[in-house]
Formats: C-alpha cells, sequence, structure tokens
C-alpha cells in the first residue's frame, strides 16, 4: 500500500484525531488557563483573550476542551481496549469449543444485549461508587457484547479452516488455537469495528456525563462541558455547542478513518482491491 | 465448410500491481490461432495458468477480472467481436456463444427452480415464447439423459446432484440453440462414475444439436473422448494443435509426450501384508443426528506400505480419516497402532499417540496458516513434539525442507507466495515434522496439475522408503491407486465392498461397483467411452 492511495478523507480523519490526542498528552503546557481557573465573568463572550469564550463558572473554555480532550480519550480508550480484550477473549472461547459453552456464553450475551444498555448503566453507576475505574469497568463490559457478536462471527469462520483443525490434531491447546491461528486471520475486521466502538464509546461516555453519572466535577470533560453549559442556550450563549461540536468532529474523524479500514478489509477479493 | 469461429493472433493482456513497485503488463495469452467448424469440438488442454479458460472466454470477447484482449481477431460467422461495442456483443452473448462452467453448483442461482435458469437467457434475448423455450429445455434435459425431464425443471438446484446440475447447465447453454458453446472444465469437480455420464449426454447433446464447441480441460484422456480437435497450450502459448487422433497416438512435442505418458510411477508390490500395525476393526460411524455414514468398516496396513481406500464422493472415505485420527469418535469399533487402542475421542489422546498419525489435506490452501510463514509451519510440530527451539529447530526445518526438494529460501515465504505444488510439499514436511509413523493423506494430489502431481507421489514414495512411512491414501483416482498401492479398499455408501492387497482387489471377479469403478477412469485413446456405456453394469449412486 502507497501513502498516495490514502483517499484525502483518511487524512482529513487522521489530523483530527492527532491534534485531538496532543492536546490530551501535552494540556498543561498547550491549554492557555488551568482546568479549574476562574479567568473571568460567567459565559464571557469569546475574544482574542478567551478563543471560545468563558463557561458557566467564567472558566476558559479552550483550556477545559484541551483538559477534556485528556479525561475524554481515555476513559473511551481504555473502556474500548478493555472491552475489545473481554468481547475477544469470549468469543474466541465460543467460537472454539462450540457446543454448551458457545451455547451458554452466546445466551449470556443476547441477556445482557437484550437490557437497553444506556438504562443498565444508569442504573449500575447509581449504584456502584463513583470513581474512574468503575465508569471504565461498567462501560466496557456493555460494549464487550458487541464484539463479542462480531468475534464469534468472524472467528466462527476461521475455525472451521483445515489449519485449525491441523492445530488440533497436533494436540494444540484451545489458548494456542485463540491467539495464534484464528486470532491473526480475524485482526482486519476487528481492527475497523475497534474505531467504530472507540467513537461509540466517546459519545456514550459523554452521554453518561451529560446525565450526571460519567466524569464527576471539576474534572473537565466534554459531555459535562455540555450539561454544565446547556442553561445557556435559553439566554443565547453559545458556550454548550463548542465542546458538543468537538464530538461531533472527532467522531466524524474517528469515523472517515474506520470506513476506509472497512473498505479494506471487507471487500470480497480479501481486502486487496480498494475502490 | 465455412469457418464458424475465426482466432487469429489473439493477444490478452494484463495489469498486475506489485506491492511497492510501479504497475506491470503482463502478456497471458499470444500468437493463438486456430479455426472451428460447425458440429466441431475444439479441446484446450493445459496445467493451470496455461491460460486455456482465458482463451475460451476470449471467443466470447469477455476478459475476466482486468484481463484484457489487447491484439488480435476474434470473429463468429464472419463477424470480428472485439470490434463490437457493448451493446452487440450483449446480443452475441448468450444468444450464438454461450458458457459451461467448472462449478455448476455455484453457478446455479438457489433461489430459483433450474427451468426458469436454463430459459432466462432465451427468453432475454427473445428468441422464443416462453412455452417454445420451455418445451425445449425439457426436449434438452431428455436428449442430456435427465431423469423425468417432463418435471425436471420444477426442482431446485440442491434438489439435484453434482452431475445433474451440470448437465442442467450444458442445457441452458444450448437452449437459445447458440453456434458455439464454451465448455470451462465442466467434469473437473465432479466423481470419476459420474463424469462419465455427464461426458456422454455433453457429447450426445453436441451431436444432436450440431453446435460447435470449446472444450477445456487438464485432462487428456477426457479431451480425448471428446474431442475432434486438439490444442495444447503451456503458459500462454501455442504448443501442439491437431487432430485429436495425432495428439493422442503421435504427438511431436516433448511436452505433449509428457501430459500423455503422466503417471509413469511402477511401484512393486508389496509382498508381505499380513502384519498389523495400523488397524481400525468394526468401526461404525455417524455424524451427530444423522445416518449411519459407516458401517463395520475393517482394515489394516503394515508397517512401511499404502493402503489406498477408493470410492465416490459420500461413500465414506474422508470419514474413516476423521474417525482414525478422532475428530469423529466412531459408535462402534477400535482404532490401534502396533497394537496398541488410541481412545476413541481426540481430547484423550496423549501428545505421544497424537504424534504417530498425522494428515495430509486435499486443500494446501487452507490447510495452512495464511499468516505464518512456512518457516513457523513447519517449526511448530517440531518445537510442540521435541521441545526443539531456536537455531535447532531452524535446522530440523531446514532439513525437512531439504527432504521435501526445496531449499532454505523459502522458510521466510507465506503460503500465498508458493505454487500449488509447493504448497502441498510443505504440507508434506509439516506432516514429516511430526517423525509420524503412519500419514493418512485425503486427497493430496486431486487438486494439482497431472505434472505437479505426479512429482507429489514420486515424493511421498522417497519419504516411504527413506523412513519406513505407512499409508493411507484416500483418492477417487483409480490410475493413482494403481500407481502407488499395496493394498486397497473399495468404499461405496458406507460400507467396504472389497480389501485386500492390489493385485487381487485390481482383478476379476469383479462386484458391479468395482466394475463400474474401474471402467470409469478416462483412458488416453481414441473410442474408450462409446466402448464402456456399452459393457459396463451399474449407474453411479451419486447420478
Amino acid at each position: 500500500m502507497r501513502l498516495k492511495e490514502i483517499p484525502v478523507s483518511v487524512w482529513i480523519g487522521v489530523t483530527g484525531i492527532a491534534i485531538v490526542v496532543i492536546c490530551a498528552l501535552f494540556a498543561p503546557w498547550i491549554a492557555p488557563y488551568g482546568e479549574t481557573e476562574v479567568v473571568g465573568d460567567v459565559w464571557g463572550p469569546a475574544s482574542a483573550e478567551f478563543l471560545f469564550g468563558l463557561d458557566n463558572l467564567g472558566r476558559d473554555i479552550l483550556s477545559r476542551l484541551i483538559f477534556g480532550a485528556r479525561t475524554t480519550i481515555f476513559v473511551a480508550l481504555s473502556a474500548t481496549l478493555l472491552s475489545f480484550s473481554l468481547g475477544i477473549v469470549m468469543s474466541f472461547i465460543a467460537a472454539t469449543n462450540r457446543g454448551w459453552i458457545d451455547l451458554g456464553l452466546s445466551r449470556i450475551n443476547d441477556l445482557m444485549m437484550s437490557i437497553p444498555s444506556l438504562i443498565f448503566a444508569l442504573v449500575v453507576l447509581a449504584t456502584l461508587p463513583q470513581n474512574l475505574p468503575t465508569l471504565i469497568l461498567v462501560m466496557a463490559v456493555l460494549d464487550s457484547t458487541r464484539v463479542f457478536r462480531l468475534g464469534r462471527a468472524v472467528a466462527l469462520d476461521v475455525a472451521v479452516m483445515d489449519f485449525v483443525e491441523a492445530a488440533r490434531l497436533r494436540g494444540e491447546g484451545t489458548i494456542w488455537i485463540i491467539f495464534k491461528e484464528i486470532l491473526p486471520n480475524t485482526l482486519s475486521p476487528l481492527l475497523a469495528e475497534f474505531g467504530l466502538r472507540f467513537a461509540f464509546a466517546i459519545l456514550f461516555l459523554s452521554t453518561l456525563s451529560f446525565l450526571g453519572l460519567g466524569i464527576q466535577p471539576p474534572s473537565a470533560d466534554w459531555g459535562g462541558m455540555v450539561k454544565d453549559n446547556k442553561d445557556g442556550i435559553i439566554f443565547g450563549i453559545s458556550a454548550a455547542l463548542v465542546p458538543g461540536a468537538a464530538i461531533a468532529v472527532l467522531t466524524i474523524c474517528v469515523n472517515m478513518v474506520v470506513d476506509w479500514l472497512l473498505r479494506r478489509t471487507s471487500s470480497l477479493k480479501g481486502g486487496r482491491g480498494d475502490a | 465448410m465455412p469457418d464458424l469461429l475465426e482466432v487469429k493472433n489473439l493477444k490478452i493482456e494484463a495489469t498486475s500491481y506489485p506491492p511497492g513497485e510501479a504497475p506491470q503488463r503482463i502478456t497471458i495469452v499470444e500468437n493463438i490461432d486456430f479455426t472451428l467448424q460447425k458440429g466441431r469440438v475444439l479441446g484446450l488442454i493445459g496445467e493451470s495458468g496455461a491460460g486455456k479458460s482465458t482463451i475460451g472466454l476470449a471467443a466470447l470477447a469477455y476478459g475476466r477480472g482486468g484481463v484484457e484482449i489487447t491484439g488480435g481477431e476474434v470473429s463468429l460467422n464472419g463477424k470480428d467481436l472485439l470490434a463490437m461495442d457493448r451493446k452487440q456483443i450483449r446480443a452475441v452473448r448468450g444468444d450464438r456463444v454461450c458458457y459451461v462452467s467448472q462449478s455448476a453448483a455455484a453457478s446455479f442461482n438457489p433461489a430459483h427452480r433450474l427451468g426458469a435458469q436454463v430459459i432466462e437467457a432465451t427468453l432475454l434475448h427473445k428468441l422464443m415464447s416462453k412455452a417454445e423455450a420451455e418445451a425445449r429445455a425439457t426436449h434438452l434435459f431428455d436428449i442430456l439423459g435427465l431423469p423425468d425431464p417432463q418435471n425436471f425443471g420444477k426442482r431446485y438446484p440442491h434438489q439435484v446432484s453434482g452431475g445433474q446440475l451440470q448437465r442442467a447447465m450444458t442445457a441452458m447453454a444450448l437452449c437459445s440453440d447458440p453456434d458455439l458453446i464454451v465448455f470451462d472444465e465442466p467434469t473437473t469437480a465432479l466423481d470419476v462414475t459420474t463424469q462419465i455420464d455427464v461426458l456422454a449426454a455433453i457429447k450426445h447433446a453436441i451431436e444432436e444439436t450440431d453446435t460447435a464447441a470449446l472444450y477445456i480441460t487438464h485432462d487428456l484422456a477426457v479431451v480425448a473422448q471428446i474431442s475432434d480437435d486438439i490444442m495444447v497450450l503451456r503458459d500462454g502459448g501455442m504448443v501442439e494443435y491437431g487432430t485429436a487422433a495425432k495428439i493422442i497416438e503421435n504427438p511431436s512435442e516433448v511436452y505433449t509426450r509428457e501430459l500423455v505418458n503422466v503417471r509413469s510411477i511402477k511401484h512393486a508390490e508389496a509382498t508381505e501384508q499380513s502384519r498389523k500395525y495400523f488397524e481400525m476393526t468394526g468401526i461404525h460411524a455417524a455424524y451427530i443426528g444423522g445416518q449411519k455414514v459407516l458401517k463395520d468398516v475393517s482394515l489394516h496396513v503394515p508397517k512401511g506400505q499404502t493402503l489406498a481406500i477408493v470410492g465416490e464422493s459420500g461413500s465414506g472415505k474422508s470419514t474413516l480419516a476423521r474417525v482414525a485420527t478422532g475428530l469423529l469418535p466412531p459408535l462402534e469399533g477400535e482404532v490401534r497402532i502396533d497394537g496398541e487402542a488410541l481412545p476413541k475421542q481426540l481430547k484423550q489422546r496423549s501428545r505421544e499417540q497424537l504424534r504417530r498419525m498425522q494428515l495430509i489435506y486435499q486443500m494446501a490452501d487452507t490447510a495452512m496458516n495464511p499468516r505464518q510463514t512456512v518457516g513457523q509451519i513447519i517449526g511448530r510440530p517440531v518445537a510442540f513434539y521435541e521441545g526443539l527451539r531456536g537455531k535447532e529447530r531452524d535446522r530440523r526445518v531446514e532439513e525437512l525442507l531439504e527432504s521435501i526438494e526445496m531449499g532454505d529460501g523459502y522458510m521466510d515465504r507465506y503460503p500465498a507466495e508458493l505454487s500449488g505444488g509447493q504448497k502441498q510439499r510443505v504440507a508434506i514436511a509439516r506432516a514429516l515434522a511430526a517423525k509420524p509413523e503412519i500419514i493418512i493423506c485425503d486427497e493430496p494430489t486431486s487438486a494439482l496439475d497431472p505434472l505437479v502431481a505426479d512429482g507429489i507421489l514420486h515424493l511421498l514414495l522417497n519419504l516411504q522408503k527413506k523412513r519406513q512411512l505407512s499409508y493411507i491414501f484416500i483418492t477417487h483416482d483409480i490410475a493413482i491407486v494403481r500407481a502407488i498401492a499395496d493394498s486397497v479398499a473399495v468404499m461405496y455408501q458406507g460400507e467396504l465392498v472389497r480389501f485386500g492387497p492390489k493385485s487381487e482387489v485390481l482383478a476379476p471377479p469383479f462386484d458391479d461397483y468395482t466394475d463400474l469403478l474401474l471402467k470409469s477412469v478416462p483412458e488416453m485413446r481414441l473410442g474408450w467411452l462409446e466402448e464402456v456405456l456399452l459393457t459396463r453394469k451399474l449407474e453411479s449412486a451419486g447420478n
């Protein structure tokens, strides 16, 4: 694959993601003001000093956006990674063992999926202590049900191949078969799905924060910022729209890259022909 | 007689896109000239990659996936097909020229009835009314020897056998009463016993309808039965072109002679066959929820000898391999190596027991993990059974590569970078890496070109001599059995109909099925097909 063949939309997506990641990594150096520092009037207008204006407590929105990238990306990324590890391992165990193990895991998965995940998350988060690990874990477990479905489907296709049977005849254990024979052959669709689920995780986290069960104040996070400033909209103040737009832009960027990955991996000719 | 099809100086090219390099033009076919008259059949023969299908499709002015016809002339009834625009060429395809593909099972739409699909192209071209087309289809079903021609068209593709489906496809091609039909390996995917019926039906239908045909195949013995002329192709060029009689009886080129005399292996049968080294006794087996596929099968192989298991698809020969390896635990019966009974379940067998018996698959493509290098594929059993690591393991892998007559330059290649024959060799090396005592070969050569297959068989026999290996060789090809077996087991519908030393099994008096099987193997001489149809006692079960 040559760099020239990558479409423009992907470059835009990659650039957007890169900016957000840099913001997240170097927030204290990039941000003009502190995360919780009150620097002016409540809902102060945008100016040369404060690029996006001030929020409901008089904090600089740009600074909070940059710091918020940190929590948003960290939580979304770890939740997605965790949900993938969990989903892939469970689904591959189901696909390689078949029989009642497959049946049991799949039905538990169906059971989890049948409960609307937002309501499920709200109930669980309301009862558990509110901290980051709990939040990440709850998001990961809920998301892993989707990964399980995809993982099982792709693994089933590979698990019936002769080379997997050959490994079994050699006497290899389930762990080897999962990680050495099946995983490398299912990686491309799973990677594409990873990008997609990452975007969903950002949205889900924002939703939870907006409802008050995600990241707790005064830490900045994009969804929480929308919630904090939503009342301003009534008075014609655009403070809530800025973090909202940030969420939208990041999601679109991730999706542009993912769409391209999906096109490359899901084509009929084994992913080589990218039209 | 005027020429129906005239191909002059045909040149076909494709563009390849090697990673990291500029696109390259590749010539696939060059300098092909031939003519074809009404009612005659031209056989195109060659190994895979010889360009035979590409030439066949050129008669429809069609290039598959990125292939372009860049030079020469293809004229049908004096009109140049290559000069036509899209609309004109569409009017010719399916009307004047039709195509019969290799795998009828994959070419029919499973959601529609056969009859509707057979007459579809004819109706599309508005050649006949629906009633006329249906009448013609019924007539063609009759000519092609399909059962109950009146109602055959009402069936769905999954309701008929593979051989019948291939004949239905021939009916589809004949329906519009075309001038020319291109047959692309129509019998390759069928059993020998079924192939003979399809072959006879196609030949009969061509004679009845007085159509011209291009018949593409890799099997010279098949093409000899059906063709008037034969063109031998190799690497996109013509090797020899002449009448069938001349090519078969008096070939002038070295390559043609090789093709005619393929399967030159002679293997003297072992004299002492009573010592039971590997043994299966009283095996009954069934898949979950299914009927019994094996009924009371008992056989054995002495050390260092080859047992060939023959039978058509569905006869249970592959199931026997699954029972032997423990993938399918038998309902009854025992599997023993050197007197030691093996547990029925794969999971209960020890690593040592697994090591002693290895399996070689029919499709080397799917039998190897495409994401592992040759070194990893062969190295894993070495590490797994002997615990060798690092340099020691690499040395063993090199030795194994040498023993399959491939250099160590292949260590870091991926399976996709190997040819079909090389892939099968690597699969053999993987089996050898376990230092097995018995190897079950499940049709290891049936997906390969005859000359390549010959090489693989030679290799297997040499390895057997050197390492005292026992083989259970599953095949449907009697010619291979004759070449390499010491003892033979004939399977028919899950039962063992004959078992014993090769010289006894393949000598008369025959039971009906063995008679059919032996007679169905195409022989490299003219007039063989007619002779067999007159003398056989039984029709194929899969027919």
